[in-house]
């Protein structure tokens, strides 16, 4: 397909670009297959926008047709028909900014706001602009590289005794969602694996995904049996739990859904591991919110965060009934219940939901960044991202296909990873010294993970990545966040490595609305910016007197 | 002393429930003629809480269980504790004696009336100089040929609850003064708040007029003309009425009200909407109630800020000082400010309002003359509205406390544009209340001039200033751009968040979350003495050499830092607090501190957590998250059992 059938007009002269903290500005607007470019024509400044289209999340155009004053503007002597009439096309980005562009010129309006709604919203993979992004200073992803499973189950001696890896997986074939390299124990052979995937959805059979390093516990994750209606059972799947328990006397099953909605799943053919299968497994359940009424949370507070009606009660009352905090409470209590199983109960966790690709991920992140200071560090926390969200078969494409402005249909869409980032937001608010990334970074991948340049969030899995050939022919985002030239913005400069958990407190008091983001084109975060940068020139200032 | 039946109650547990403590602790309760005093018998800590009976707010005596008796006592700065007495006699006792005790009928039973005033003659008379309100006056450029001293009430024979010491526009004579103050309100005629230099507008307070449904007074209305004639550079003035407008008609009926536009020549009327003191009042009982919530859910919590109202009556108020300085600074008109009696709302509104239009006050010297000027010069009404003294409990009201919490409102959006930090803000809030310094005594300045205040007690303002390391913000820097000049806040509503810090010490005190500031504060004192070393350094060489150095080239690999501060971790709750004690400590610990630290860590009081006793097949008990929640923050409060004390390293 050609980018070009899609844009009927290239260029326009003469627009005038509104966008949040910035006085408006006249100049050229111009259309590419993948970006929406914008030059400032003032004197002496050569100001420039450059928006992924991909970024665009929903656009809503009002013409005005001012032919009856034609006669105004017909010096003007260009075609009689639209000479007069102008459009404006507002722009909602999935990064929350809305941005305004007022067209000269009906026709050229109606085609730009065409070519930008087509373009935004391509669904041909290999058609996105990762695909064409060739930065220079960076090189492509090496194909041949260990995964991140691999390179944590390398890095983690203490793993080797009773946990190996597996690559019964190597050709996708026994679960389409999972990378080819996963952590089992020992005792478990590739048969048995196979068999239990048969009885796991998706075929999402129970691998490690965290080892604690201080009591040798392990965090491990799945998807739910397929029990159904009679209560099925598997052998292999009670022998496999049980080889991860070997030699302790219980473990604790996390089940992201109500012991209710358990029990309907049932009908269904989902189900649970039942405690006279199970004996030495312990469950507990912890309701959390996913899917549609997610997104739907996501849309409201959205709404309310751009309600300038200055009424206190309208907005304390929008902001209750988005519940968006009370997921990011759910979230945080339930990762810190999982940490306390782990870390002060002393045993290993099982954790799922139905289909173990989004708030199981969310909580094993969560509860790893509690206990586990490697994770805290910025490459840590990358590397966490990759091994448990991109590799662990977290659907991007779909959950991020739309953000809280689109009109589309809902479908797949679930901002699982933002509320991610938000829950670790708060942990970095509550113990800001202990994590070695800065607000910058969370705030950046929110966006990445919705529109970027780079090719590590598209796809649903690794499978898919795989088959579009997404290592070899885009760029790795991880790797550039890591360039010398950017890694400075992404440091905590106030990093203080504690070996110590980290217990975040879920009293509602202690939570926050996440205004770096959820305000982030307000001047109130400008002075918060400013206080970041204070903080950091501070830190710079000492360290170079200590050093002299 | 006549009041204590029983000095002393042995084997009495006090839980501190305010502290977010789970344990109780066993020990002998002493009531002094000042305090009550509780100390642990653990032998390794005999840790002491010490309450001021001025700040005890409410005593209350539940039902007796079969264990003992019990008291739970509230305090003014909402720490709550519970006493359990063994026998029901002491208690009754303990009872009667602290009711009595925290409900003082005369000033002199007050702790700062209640020592020997010349114990430090010199140093009590100096404390009362440190704040020269003249000064303040002259450093906005007052007196001018705008705005004159008046002697009109000298002796307060004008205005009883004013300021002997007054500026009126320079066109106001005697006889207008006087003629004024008789149409208003409680004598309380139009003076001088604040002078804004670049704009030569001002804000000037009073009272509201007795105009009734009809009634006009010629000199009042030369008064107002007079205002507006002080400030060449407008042809009128604003008439702010803080209250709802509904409020202020009603007054009307009783002979009071509003200014009439018909008969003042050149004033815009603009009604705020700030409710009354009533209003306040109850809506803080609420937000304090919201504030000791066990374990409330996000929702509970949310509709529970919502129903107390508080944050509404707070953006008001700030924006009564948006609209203030919008006038003064960016139209250039001077505003007249005032409420009923000119008081409360109009203390609050003009002091915000100086709050935002001149960066001296948002330095730790300008806060306390603000609040000496606005509030305490200005008659506001101490005594009454924090109930020093048993009294009307009708006139009790949080007015200061909304300022205070205006201020940190702010401070929370410009974070480096206060020289003060929280710990500041709450530092006066507990002064407002514990009396242990004459400053906030009485109603006025003539009440306080009656007393004798200045011979018999401290001004509070010096023991603030000698600690003031403890209240700066590291993050000030009076050179950045959003500490100078005006500040515009945004009085969005998601602007506005509950102060934890004063409302919820539950919070405070558990997990000590690490604090950035604490963290700075640290790094900026030792830049300083890094500084300063490197300087006597570079003098040294220069000495020897001949030939200064500079260090700016060289380059800085990053290092690891073994600075001391506050808080590295989840380390367990520190109990000398320095918010809560900042002269007399209101708790102690006989140890030294890092013992007693050490000890706390040591607790081994680690229940299994809530959440792993749920039996999975039990529906109602699955569903609880809360309980999940509350002990998931309980076991934080409970420390880590691997944490380290940075003290100690």
């Amino acid at each position: 397909m050609e980018f070009s059938e899609h844009i009927k007009t290239a260029n326009v002269e003469d627009v005038e670009l509104r966008q949040p903290l910035h006085p408006p500005s006249r100049g050229t607007l111009c259309i590419t297959g993948h970006h929406l470019l914008f030059s400032d024509r003032e004197e002496g400044s050569s100001r420039q926008v450059l928006l992924l289209l991909r970024n665009i999340d929903a656009i809503e155009k009002s013409v005005e047709n001012l032919l009856g004053y034609t006669s105004f503007f017909s010096h003007a002597g260009h075609s009689e028909r639209t000479s007069g009439s102008s459009g404006t096309i507002t722009i909602k980005c999935k990064d929350l900014r809305v941005l305004q562009l007022d067209i000269p010129g009906m026709e050229q309006c109606l085609n730009i706001a065409h070519s930008i709604e087509t373009l935004s919203c391509l669904d041909n993979v290999s058609e996105m602009y990762p695909f064409f992004y060739r930065p220079t200073d960076l090189n492509p992803q090496s194909h041949r590289g260990l995964s991140a499973m691999e390179t944590y189950y390398g890095q983690t001696k203490e793993l080797h005794e009773r946990w190996r890896l597996s690559s019964v997986n190597r050709a996708y074939s026994v679960c389409p969602s999972y990378p080819p390299a996963v952590i089992v124990p020992n005792s478990t052979d590739d048969d048995v694996l196979k068999r239990v995937a048969k009885f796991r959805q998706g075929g999402r059979f129970p691998v490690l995904c965290y080892y604690h390093r201080k009591n040798g516990m392990v965090i491990m994750r799945s998807s739910q049996p397929l029990t159904g209606a009679n209560r099925k059972r598997c052998k292999e799947d009670e022998l496999l739990l049980q080889a991860v328990i070997d030699g302790s006397d219980k473990g604790y099953i996390i089940d992201t859904r109500s012991s209710q909605q358990v029990q309907q799943a049932r009908i269904t053919g989902g189900g649970f591991e039942s405690k006279s299968f199970y004996d030495r497994w312990k469950r507990l359940h912890r309701q959390m919110e996913k899917g549609k009424a997610l997104q739907e949370s996501l849309i409201k507070l959205v709404e309310a965060c751009s309600d300038e009606s200055h009424n206190m009660d309208r907005w304390l009352s929008k902001l209750e009934n988005s519940k968006w905090l009370s997921h990011v409470q759910t979230a945080l209590s339930t990762a810190g219940l999982l940490a306390e199983c782990v870390e002060r109960d002393g045993h290993s966790a099982l954790v799922h939901g139905s289909e173990g690709t989004d708030c199981s991920l969310l909580i094993s992140t969560l509860a790893q960044l509690i206990m586990d200071p490697c994770c805290r560090t910025l490459e840590g926390f990358l590397g966490l991202l990759e091994r448990e969200w991109v590799e662990a078969g977290h659907p991007f494409q779909q959950r991020c296909a739309h953000s809280a402005y689109s009109h589309a249909r809902l479908q797949q869409e679930s901002p699982v990873f933002l509320l991610l980032l938000d829950c670790v937001w708060q942990l970095w608010r509550q113990f800001p010294l202990a994590l070695g990334f800065s607000e910058a970074l969370l705030l950046r991948l929110a966006t990445e993970v919705y529109a970027s340049d780079y090719g590590t969030f598209l796809c649903n899995s690794d499978q898919e990545r795989s088959a579009l050939g997404v290592k070899e022919n885009t760029y790795c985002l991880f790797r550039a966040l890591l360039r010398p030239t950017e890694r400075d913005i992404y440091l905590n400069p106030l990093y203080e490595p504690t070996e110590l958990a980290i217990w975040p407190s879920v009293h509602p008091q202690s939570l926050q609305l996440w205004k770096g983001f959820f305000l982030r084109w307000t001047q109130q975060t400008r002075h918060l910016e400013e206080v970041q940068e204070e903080i950091r020139n501070m830190v710079i200032e000492w360290g170079k007197l200590a050093l002299s | 002393m006549e009041h204590i039946r029983t000095p002393k109650v042995e084997k009495v547990r006090l839980l501190d429930r305010s502290s977010g403590q789970r344990k109780v602790s066993i020990g002998t309760l002493y009531l002094s003629a000042t305090h009550t005093i509780f100390v642990e018998n653990n032998p390794e800590t005999r840790k002491e809480t010490w309450v001021l009976h001025s700040m005890v707010s409410s005593v209350e005596r539940p039902p007796t269980t079969p264990a003992g008796s019990q008291l739970i006592l509230r305090c003014k700065d909402f720490r709550v504790f519970q006493i359990l007495i063994p026998q029901e006699r002491d208690c009754l006792d303990v009872h009667a004696s602290l009711v009595r005790l925290s409900r003082p009928e005369k000033y002199s039973e007050l702790y700062c009336l209640s020592f020997n005033p010349n114990a430090n003659k010199e140093e009590r008379q100096e404390s009362w100089s440190f704040i020269d309100l003249m000064a303040d006056y002259k450093r906005m450029g007052v007196p001018n040929n705008l705005w004159v001293s008046t002697a009109a009430n000298s002796e307060y024979r004008v205005c009883d609850t004013y300021p002997s010491e007054l500026f009126v526009p320079r066109s106001a004579t005697p006889a207008t003064i006087v003629g004024s103050s008789r149409f208003r309100s409680r004598g309380r005629f139009p003076a001088l708040s604040y002078f804004h230099q670049d704009t030569l507008a001002a804000v000037c307070r009073c009272s509201q007029p007795l105009s009734g449904f009809s009634g006009r007074c010629q000199e009042d209305e030369v008064m107002l003309q007079a205002v507006m004639k002080s400030n060449p550079g407008s042809d009128f003035i604003y008439v702010v009425d803080t209250r709802p407008k509904l409020n202020a008609m009603a007054n009307r009926a009783a002979g009071k009200g509003y200014e009439n536009e018909d008969h003042y020549t050149n004033i815009k009327l603009q009604f705020i909407g700030i409710e009354n003191i009533h209003v306040m009042r109850s809506s803080q009982q609420k937000i304090i109630d919201v504030g000791e919530m066990r374990s409330p859910s996000m929702t509970d919590f949310l509709w529970g800020l919502e129903n107390s109202g508080w944050l509404k009556h707070i953006k008001a108020i700030l924006d009564a000082g948006v609209f203030i300085t919008r006038a003064v600074a960016d139209e250039g008109v001077s505003v007249l400010v005032h409420c009923s009696d000119g008081w409360d709302r109009t203390a609050q509104a003009c002091s915000v309002a100086s709050i935002l239009l001149d960066p001296f006050y948002r330095t730790i010297k300008g806060l306390t003359v603000l609040i000496e000027r606005d509030w305490v010069s200005f008659g506001h009404k101490f005594s009454h509205r924090y109930s020093h003294l048993d009294g009307d409990p009708k006139e009790v009201s949080p007015v200061i406390d909304q300022f205070l919490e205006c201020v940190w409102q702010l401070s929370e959006q410009f974070p480096c544009a206060f020289e003060f930090n929280e710990r500041f803000l709450i530092a006066i809030h507990t002064h407002v209340y514990s009396c242990q310094y004459g400053t906030f005594l009485g109603n006025c300045q003539k009440e306080r001039r009656d007393m004798r205040l200045r011979e018999r007690s401290h001004s509070v303002w010096p023991q603030l200033w000698k600690d003031r390391a403890e209240f700066t913000n590291p993050l000030y820097k009076a050179e950045l751009s959003q500490s100078q000049g005006i500040l515009r806040p945004n009085t969005t509503p998601y602007c506005f968040k509950m102060w934890k810090g004063l409302y919820n010490h539950v919070e405070k005190s558990t997990p000590p979350r690490q604090s950035p500031a604490d963290f700075l504060s640290a790094v900026r004192e030792e830049s300083q003495q890094l500084e300063e070393e490197l300087t006597n350094h570079q003098e040294k060489i220069a000495a020897l050499t001949g030939k200064p150095i500079t260090w700016e080239n060289i380059e800085v690999p990053r290092r690891t830092r073994h600075l001391r501060y506050r808080h590295s971790g989840p380390d367990p709750p520190t109990f000398a607090d320095p918010i809560t004690s900042p002269a007399h400590e209101n708790t102690r610990t006989l140890s030294s501190e890092p013992a007693n630290r050490k000890a706390q860590t040591q607790d081994p009081s680690h229940s299994p957590p809530v959440g792993l006793q749920l039996d999975p097949e039990d529906l109602s008990a699955c569903s609880d998250l809360e309980s999940g929640v509350a002990d998931l923050s309980s076991r934080s409060s409970s420390g880590g059992d691997d944490s380290k004390d940075p003290d100690l390293e």
